[in-house]
């Protein structure tokens, strides 16, 4: 269960860090909040759009993916259930497949770095692990011989 | 676990708030750079051209002067390009503004260089733009430096502050853009070879241009 909250509250900070970085490609505000102009490079660059729409719009459905299905994993009833793990196992290798591909783009072709790139980088890294782990630790269990008896109606 | 859903809610509002905070934050253009695009007006104007007209090959650059690779590009690959492939009569370089919105004064930028260009100094202010890149990162204002740029380039103020103040191009720019969204133009600075658009998987150098041109010529 650990491991599914740790996942839940990564997603919900990546999908905010996605959100920024898609909410800017749309225009709203001003310059990039960076501290130095590579986040500019990156994010004006002809990478930072992919099929037609901003590479972040793909890092808000990711998270979002990740978000939905941890809360649905936390569920009382999908807690012994050890499928969800797998799913978040899925979800996150295509989140880091995508983040190798974006960051190789960053270091050897764009020749810049964004901040906010490297920390939703991380972000999905910390998620990937996390879900690994759960993988490897026992599932939760919902032991019907650990609740109270029920009423005894004949007293 | 009622209290690890409180956690995730608190945790989602200072965030949302963290978020709001950087694009308000992020704002603040001078009305000249923020106000609501321009009307659209075409005035048969397509972009200013370095070139023979009988060069067997036209590129059309897509640029935003606060996009920093379209700077780099300026000032590191298009020195040779000029020297090697436009001024040896094997290409013809077409500039088209693509203001970015994410840009707090791209559209100022652009129409500092089309009110030189109104003077026979365009490319001359291009230069300027794009050599003194700084102004691009502060992020302050940047009307005096460009008049000093516009000065720098050979312009006459006057005329240049008639201009700017009349905002005389912002329609011609605005056109442009649209222009580029008709074409698919998904980024700057974007190149099309005779009308085709360029898919480069990273900033093309020259010698990407000398071949294309090779190409285009057989």
């Amino acid at each position: 269960m650990r491991y599914r909250q740790a996942t839940a509250l990564l997603a919900l900070v990546g999908l905010f860090v996605a959100l920024y970085l898609w909410l800017h490609a749309l225009g709203f505000g001003g310059p990039i909040k960076c501290g130095t102009g590579e986040c500019e490079t990156v994010q004006t660059s002809p990478w930072a759009v992919l099929l037609g729409l901003p590479v972040a719009f793909y890092g808000v459905v990711g998270y979002c993916a990740l978000l939905v299905v941890s809360l649905v994993a936390l569920r009382p009833a999908a807690l012994p259930e050890r499928k969800w793990n797998v799913v978040l196992v899925g979800l996150a290798s295509v989140g880091v497949l995508f983040t190798v591909y974006l960051t190789y783009l960053e270091l050897f072709v764009i020749h810049a770095i964004c901040r906010w790139c490297v920390g939703s980088a991380i972000i999905i890294t910390a998620i990937w692990i996390v879900s690994l782990l759960s993988l490897r630790s026992p599932a939760t269990r919902i032991d019907p011989g650990a609740s109270p008896p029920p009423p005894d109606r004949r007293a | 676990m009622n209290r690890f859903y409180v956690v995730v809610a608190v945790v989602a509002v200072v965030l949302a708030g963290a978020v709001f905070a950087l694009l308000k934050t992020g704002g603040g253009a001078p009305a000249a750079a923020a106000g609501p695009p321009p009307k659209v007006v075409d005035d048969g104007f397509r972009g200013y051209t370095l070139g023979s007209g009988d060069a067997p090959v036209e590129i059309t650059e897509y640029l935003d002067f606060e996009c920093p690779v379209c700077a780099t590009f300026a000032t590191i690959q298009m020195p040779t390009i000029k020297e090697q492939l436009i001024n040896t009569g094997k290409v013809r370089w077409r500039y088209r503004d693509f203001p970015l919105p994410i840009h707090q004064y791209s559209r100022f930028s652009a129409h500092a260089a089309q009110c030189a260009g109104a003077q026979g100094k365009f490319f001359e202010m291009h230069d300027q733009l794009f050599y003194h890149h700084q102004w691009a990162q502060t992020g302050k204002d940047p009307s005096r430096l460009f008049r000093d740029l516009a000065k720098a380039a050979g312009v006459e103020l006057a005329a240049y502050d008639a201009c700017m103040e009349s905002g005389r191009y912002a329609a011609r720019i605005e056109f442009s853009r649209q222009e580029g969204d008709q074409v698919l133009v998904d980024g700057t600075p974007t190149f099309f070879a005779n009308g085709k658009k360029l898919n480069f998987r990273r900033l093309p150098t020259s010698d990407d241009f000398k071949a294309l041109a090779d190409s285009l010529r057989r």
